[in-house]
């Protein structure tokens, strides 16, 4: 019988930024060492030495398969989820380097408040507006439906919004996912709440904060064209609706 | 929020001057540099003969205005991403705006009141083109 060959392991140096709010003043930098196999992900990375040799290190996550946003953090300065990001996709001759996104308040390791994004997001409205109460489902072609799709997939992961530049420094600006989100409705042809949600876009620090700079698209774990969801409020805006 | 909104009419302006400004830089520099004579025919003359021609006064004020603008509006997002103290950005614009202002009062002022022979002045100092008084 031929002998199965051991599947190989490497050993990752992860270098993650800490932070306690009780005892230290300035967030450092921390590196371990994990064994680790190249279908693993960071992730599992961080579950090895949150449970094997650090208890204190701290971030969320919740489903682990890409789905509830919880995990976006900055991998070797780029921002992802660390439960999509595989070991074999990183070059791992050199030390990975993790840190909280950026952008919103530290408040611990790898956790940041992320009430300001969410703040955001509430104000643009992201619910359907309808003031028909119909006896019967309301009917949408499939071309109207594809029309919004690809911003329906948004996780709230916040991956875009603190990659960009504009939400580093004027934090008050609604930030690529408020967009994504108010996108999905404002195109849906069911809401008829599409020209409150673009005046709201249309303030100061609305959509022509935007300069795209394109992060928000390469950060996005969905793969959701998130620049050209901007692009397409600023037009809606300039000809007034869909 | 609806009626006026300067961002709204910034980002428009600065798609709009921008195209423009293509055409206006372009044309500027193949006139000056390249057509008849090329650079070496850049002189005093040159310059004033240019400015004593309605068309490129008009030319050279839209091209001074847009460009001045233009490059002012982009210097003004880039203090607001680097100052971050509210004290140093407000210097900043503030510094911006009135050297905008300046460049833009003071250059429409040449194009349109540049004299090249003003009377009553010795012939020695005037360029050789001007009559003999
Ligand atoms: S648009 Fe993409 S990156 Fe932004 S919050 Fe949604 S899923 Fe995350
Ligand atoms: S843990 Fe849910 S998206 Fe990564």
């Amino acid at each position: 019988m031929a002998e199965i060959a051991e599947v190989q392991s490497f050993t990752v140096t992860f270098i993650i930024r800490r932070f306690n709010p009780e005892t230290d003043t300035e967030p450092y930098w921390q590196d371990f060492d994990v064994e680790m196999y190249a279908t693993d992900r960071v992730l599992d990375g961080l579950h090895k030495i949150k449970w094997d040799v650090d208890g204190t290190l701290s971030f969320r996550r919740s489903c682990a398969h890409g789905i509830c946003g919880s995990d976006a953090m900055r991998i070797n300065g780029r921002n992802r989820l660390a439960c999509k990001t595989l070991i074999k996709d990183l070059d791992i001759s050199k030390p990975v380097y993790v840190e909280a996104i950026k952008g919103l308040p530290l408040e611990k390791d790898l956790i940041v408040d992320m009430e300001p994004f969410f703040k955001a997001y509430r104000e643009v409205n992201p619910f359907m507006v309808t003031s028909a109460k119909p006896e019967k489902e309301h009917i949408q072609s499939p071309e109207q439906r594809a029309r919004f799709d690809d911003t329906t997939k948004c996780i709230l992961c916040a991956a875009c919004t603190t990659s960009c530049p504009v939400f580093w420094t004027d934090g008050q600006y609604f930030g690529p996912a408020a967009i994504v989100n108010a996108h999905r409705f404002i195109f849906d042809s069911r809401d008829e709440d599409a020209q409150v949600r673009l005046d709201i876009l249309n303030s100061k620090e609305g959509v022509w904060r935007c300069r795209t700079t394109f992060n928000c698209s390469e950060a996005c774990p969905r793969g959701i064209e998130v620049t050209k969801a901007i692009a397409e409020v600023k037009q809606a805006v300039l000809r007034g609706v869909r | 929020m609806k009626t006026l909104n300067l961002e709204k009419a910034g980002w428009l302006f600065m798609r709009f001057s921008g195209a423009l400004l293509i055409v206006l830089i372009f044309t500027h520099l193949g006139v000056n540099l390249l057509s008849d004579g090329g650079v070496k025919a850049i002189d005093f003359a040159f310059v004033a003969g240019k400015l004593a021609n309605p068309f490129w006064q008009v030319f050279d004020t839209l091209l001074l205005w847009l460009a001045l603008i233009h490059g002012a509006n982009g210097m003004r997002t880039v203090i607001n991403d680097y100052a971050t103290k509210a004290g140093v950005r407000k210097v900043l614009l503030g510094a911006l705006g009135v050297s905008t202002a300046m460049l833009i009062i003071m250059g429409t002022l040449v194009i349109y009141t540049l004299d090249p022979c003003p009377a009553g002045t010795p012939a020695d100092l005037l360029p050789s083109f001007c009559p003999v008084a």
